[in-house]
């Protein structure tokens, strides 16, 4: 059983020493085509909203007032949305770019072999770890920012009792893990998502990867959801000060 | 033992064993999520994303897991 699966995305051609993957040549696409459309959605904003103008205005008004509720903090929450909203639409729309039908069938021929063109965005590790990155940079610059300096070492490095230093060690780590567990989670899902298709196909032709095809799909949605609302979570709670360090302030 | 044996068993063993915390875990929130909503279905709509969230961190073990497996099989 021969299956074309790898974790590294196929290297298309350099350009100079720099080596141009499929996925990093998919996500320009992917990165152009937003671009483009929203400038040309932002260009055409009307008082009285057309069709498109309306679906999007109901879409973004219903996803701020999830983020309000989820984070309870009208500032907080003004201060957050474009970021995770901005994460959550454009995992969601790379998602869902893997699912246009023949698009593994287009191949290129290179040094290395025949390579297909599309490769789907977030089943590139590299992309992924830099927004979590992202995200987990920006959770600890609102602490820093919210809590204070000497404030937000103090949470980690706490010299009242063994106990308190334990647990600030154990923190410490969390924050640390934060990193794996949310880019695992992603390029996981996502991955084990195109691993399956490929060998339910292998399996038995058209007809036994549909199912799998849907619960990709479930899967598509659900985890662009996720990353973003975790974002939004880690956010909001970093621009939370703790009871014990209000009293501390007081 | 040949080594591509040995590769197969191991992940087979990886997936198959980190699988079953996450699958006991996501099964109870699932449940007591479905016990919320019969108990009050109008707030059915604040329950099911925060269900999805917390399964999505439950999940995390076993996502663990399948990225060790395919590590094991692909890299």
């Amino acid at each position: 059983m021969r299956l074309d699966i790898s974790l590294a995305p196929e290297t298309l051609f350099h350009i100079g020493s720099m080596a141009i993957s499929n996925s990093f040549f998919w996500l320009m696409v992917v990165s152009v085509f937003l671009l483009v459309g929203t400038f040309f959605l932002n260009r055409s904003l009307k008082i009285r909203p057309g069709k498109i103008q309306n679906i999007v205005e109901m879409l973004l008004a219903g996803a701020y007032d999830f983020v309000e509720t989820t984070v309870g903090d009208k500032k907080v929450a003004r201060r957050a949305f474009p970021l995770v909203f901005t994460l959550f639409f454009f995992i969601l729309f790379s998602n869902l770019m893997t699912f246009i039908p023949g698009q593994a069938a287009v191949t290129i021929k290179t040094a290395d072999g025949v390579v297909p063109l599309f490769r789907a965005i977030i089943a590139d590790y590299g992309l992924v770890f830099m927004m979590t990155m992202l995200s987990v940079l920006i959770t600890q610059i609102v602490a820093i920012y919210v809590a204070g300096p000497f404030k937000y070492l103090g949470r980690f490095l706490n010299f009242t009792s063994p106990l308190n230093f334990f647990l600030g060690l154990m923190d410490l780590i969390g924050e640390v893990a934060k990193i794996m567990s949310l880019s695992f989670r992603l390029f996981g899902n996502i991955f084990a998502g195109e691993v399956l298709g490929a060998v339910m196909l292998f399996l038995f032709p058209f007809f036994l990867p549909l199912p799998f095809a849907f619960l990709g799909l479930l899967t598509a949605v659900v985890q662009a959801f996720v990353f973003a609302v975790l974002t939004l979570v880690f956010i909001s709670m970093a621009a939370t000060v703790t009871e014990a360090e209000a009293e501390g302030a007081k | 033992m040949e080594v591509e044996a040995a590769k197969y068993i191991a992940a087979g063993l990886a997936i198959g064993l980190g699988a079953i915390g996450p699958g006991i875990g996501e099964g109870i929130a699932a449940s007591k999520a479905l016990e919320a909503i019969g108990r009050n279905p109008e707030a059915s709509g604040k329950i099911t994303p925060l269900m999805f969230v917390a399964m999505a961190i439950t999940e995390s073990t076993a996502i663990y897991a399948l990225v060790v497996t395919l590590i094991i099989l692909f890299a």
